[in-house]
């Protein structure tokens, strides 16, 4: 079985949404749509307070070239553009829209038809997955189109589609794909066609045998695409990981992955491409994972970008009496919510919510140099000297920076792993941010 | 629900902690305890009793009076310690030895450089030499194995195997008495049998790693190998060098010690190959028939040094093919 090859982590798995076939969430009555839906820049707004806006509108056009279109989930009129506070704790401007009925853009083709035959040319794939907002689904949101394009002189030799879902409790993807297969191969293609490759392969964990084996009866159609089955390891779907375990080339420090001729698309991804090029559908709305130990009615859901993160949780058979912490997106990565207001976004993978027994941390301990941080990582770093740098009261960046802070990805398996509960990431972070800055300025 | 718990991922934890895996190394050891229960009687059991509660006693003592701050004694460190240091004492050694080198175990090797995390040398180590140059003679009187007839006044002592090796006397154990612990020396260190049974525990449940040992066993192996081929009337087999004193025991839970050990798997390895090194080179050259404490010991001291200059291998160090 293929698996990345240094460090990783084995957490409990706790899919409890695993098979749960995916439902439709409710229209919420108000829709907040972030003008921040991607990893860069918010876009900028071209509707005004009172614009009647049906499904599928232009709402926002990119401010950037990271930067993204957002389109209205929901038809009705625009209440107003205010700040509200999004999932990192910060108040970030949104459009606020009243929701009245449930009108689509006509050019939106809602049959349930299959399109497989692919029509559209490389730019035009492109040029529609720009003008829908695609972002990465796998929850870094990263603008789509631009991953498409690769930089002058850098050749994309294959497709690495990313259906590991690694998270724990996280099961959208899978759902996804035991659903959405044929769709799924058919956004493979597209992407395949748009970057100019003639070969692609899916990695899914092992963990997910009834994906695994659909998808490879589908693809048998399809010589091109390569389902490449991987063992259930934390942080296999980390893009650089994936790289490593599905064609056992690692990229440089500093570099991307096309340094080593891969372009890595989550699996999410390669459906919103297939309905943005073959059926005409902008992003503004996807599959989320609303789950946790108490969760009456774990389940995959279809929701709007912008419903309220409140109303998925009452649809789930409201929160739990026991409720300590509720994550957007996996225990590993995901981030702790301060209000349940916060609408859903392009990127909201999953929504975790964790008993209060769970939600604490323990007490911290003396480091012991168990080294067990440094057996984990996946990167090869030492997470505890990365620390004790950051840590200390004059803080040694140069010697974090020597000592490759930069290539760490915040997978979180040395917190995870410590017998001391030393926070080890929370420190990290700090570093690659004062190192960060340390870096551009040299610029 | 009344408020949110707010904190950056990871949101879950894998459940460890120092107290487990110190237990974890204490039920590795249970194997060997029970063998030195049965080759050297009460004594043993009285020795080891009296190392485990005067270090837990020290340790609180030190930390609540002294130091002042929460002890940490119920981190099952300081049983681990005295343990140890009890598995490295011979099973006659008076009770007032004993709580000596306690004291300097928990008090000099640990406490005073900040306590569990911070000591350069295995605190068990140190007390156990600070014994051996004090008391040479208590410290190198080992009772024969006569089982529960052993008496802990008194016992009848003799030589130990490596001590017949250095100075070609006496007959050898025969290798299976070696591999079972049917010999002199330490109370802990005899049955090879019952430390490599507690190895393979503490490979089971992932609380060390095999670098460390298998390299001193590899290193020591091949070089009293070597020695042996080139000259057996001269030098002992590599069986009886790997089975006989120290080594299992030093190698196994002493060389492991999270704090005084390095962090890489490469680092891991040179400390390992090192402790053996130095090890044969004590045991077949030096003027004391067994080195693995000392060797150890070294060998902590160069600790730091290869964690700052041995780093692990990194996430595409390799460039691409």
């Amino acid at each position: 079985m293929k698996t990345f090859k240094l460090g990783g982590i084995h957490p409990s798995e706790n899919k409890f949404s695993a098979k749960q076939a995916i439902k439709t969430a409710p229209i919420p009555a108000q829709a907040v749509i972030m003008l921040g839906q991607c990893l860069g820049a918010p876009s900028t707004p071209l509707v005004a307070k009172g614009d009647e806006v049906k499904v599928g509108t232009l709402l926002a056009k990119p401010s950037g070239f990271v930067s993204t279109s957002v389109h209205a989930s929901v038809s009705g009129k625009v209440l107003k553009i205010e700040d509200v506070v999004d999932a990192s704790g910060y108040k970030r401007a949104a459009i606020v829209i009243d929701v009245a009925g449930d009108e689509w853009e006509p050019s939106i083709d809602r049959s349930p038809a299959i399109v497989k035959e692919i029509t559209a040319t490389k730019e035009e794939i492109i040029a529609k997955v720009a003008e829908f907002g695609i972002v990465g689904l796998g929850g870094a949101t990263f603008p789509t189109h631009i991953k498409l394009t690769p930089p002058p002189g850098k050749i994309a030799e294959v497709l690495l589609i990313n259906a590991v879902e690694c998270e724990p409790y996280l099961t959208s993807d899978h759902q996804l794909m035991l659903e959405k297969g044929e769709e799924i191969l058919v956004g493979v293609r597209l992407l395949m066609k748009a970057i100019g490759v003639s070969k692609a392969i899916i990695g899914i964990e092992n963990n997910k045998p009834d994906a695994i084996e659909l998808l490879s009866r589908i693809a048998q159609q399809y010589s091109e695409i390569e389902i490449c089955p991987l063992k259930v390891q934390y942080p296999q779907g980390g893009e650089k990981q994936l790289i490593d375990a599905t064609i056992g080339r690692q990229v440089p420090s500093g570099t991307l992955p096309i340094e080593v001729g891969a372009v890595v698309q989550n699996v999410g991804t390669a459906f919103a491409v297939y309905e943005a090029v073959q059926k005409n559908k902008p992003l503004f709305e996807r599959i989320i994972t609303v789950t946790g130990k108490s969760v009456k009615k774990p389940a995959n859901l279809l929701a709007r970008i912008g419903t309220p993160l409140s109303e998925l949780i009452d649809f789930c058979g409201g929160l739990p009496d026991d409720t300590g912490k509720v994550i957007g997106g996996g225990p590993m990565m995901g981030k702790a919510l301060t209000t349940l207001s916060v609408p859903m976004t392009k990127g909201s993978s999953g929504l975790l919510i964790m008993p209060s027994l769970e939600a604490e941390r323990g007490k911290m301990n003396n480091c012991i140099r168990c080294a067990k941080c440094v057996s984990v990582c996946p990167m090869g770093l030492e997470p505890f000297l990365l620390m004790s740098l950051s840590e200390q009261e004059i803080a040694d960046w140069a010697t974090a920076e020597q000592q490759h802070i930069m290539d760490c990805v915040e997978c979180g398996s040395c917190s995870y792993t410590c017998p001391s509960n030393r926070p080890l990431l929370d420190y990290i972070r700090l570093g690659k941010n004062k190192v960060g800055g340390i870096i551009r300025s040299r610029k | 629900m009344s408020k949110l718990i707010v904190s950056p991922s990871p949101h879950v934890h894998s459940g460890d902690s120092v107290s487990k895996n110190m237990y974890g190394v204490l039920i590795a050891l249970v194997p060997a305890l029970l063998a030195s229960l049965y080759f050297f009687g009460v004594g043993a059991l009285i020795v080891s009793m009296v190392a485990v509660v005067s270090c837990v006693v020290f340790e609180y003592l030190i930390q609540r009076f002294i130091l002042k701050y929460k002890t940490t004694v119920s981190d099952g460190s300081a049983i681990l310690t005295g343990l140890l240091l009890a598995f490295n004492l011979p099973s006659n050694l008076p009770v007032w030895i004993i709580i000596i080198g306690s004291l300097v175990a928990i008090g000099v090797g640990k406490l005073s450089f900040g306590g569990l995390g911070n000591n350069l040398f295995n605190p068990a180590l140190v007390g156990r030499v600070f014994l051996l140059i004090s008391f040479p003679v208590q410290m190198t009187s080992w009772p024969v194995p006569l089982g529960f007839d052993t008496a802990y006044i008194d016992a009848q002592t003799g030589a130990t195997a490596l001590a017949m090796m250095k100075n070609h006397f006496g007959t050898l154990p025969s290798t299976s008495d070696m591999l079972f612990g049917q010999m002199g020396g330490s109370l802990g260190e005899v049955s090879g049998i019952a430390l490599l049974i507690g190895f393979a525990f503490l490979l089971f449940r992932k609380i060390i790693s095999w670098h460390i040992p298998v390299s001193i066993f590899v290193t020591v192996a091949v070089m009293t190998g070597l020695m042996h081929w080139a000259n057996p009337q001269e030098y002992a087999s590599p069986i009886a060098h790997l089975f006989t004193g120290g080594l299992m025991l030093g190698a196994i839970f002493m060389a492991t010690d999270y704090v005084t050990s390095p962090m890489s798997k490469k680092g891991m390895i040179i400390f390992g190959v090192g402790i053996g090194v130095i090890t044969v080179c004590i045991r077949v050259f030096a003027a004391f028939p067994e080195g693995v404490s000392f060797a150890i010991l070294i060998m902590n001291a160069f600790t730091p040094l290869i964690n700052k200059y041995v780093k692990p291998k990194r996430y595409g160090e390799v460039i691409k093919k």
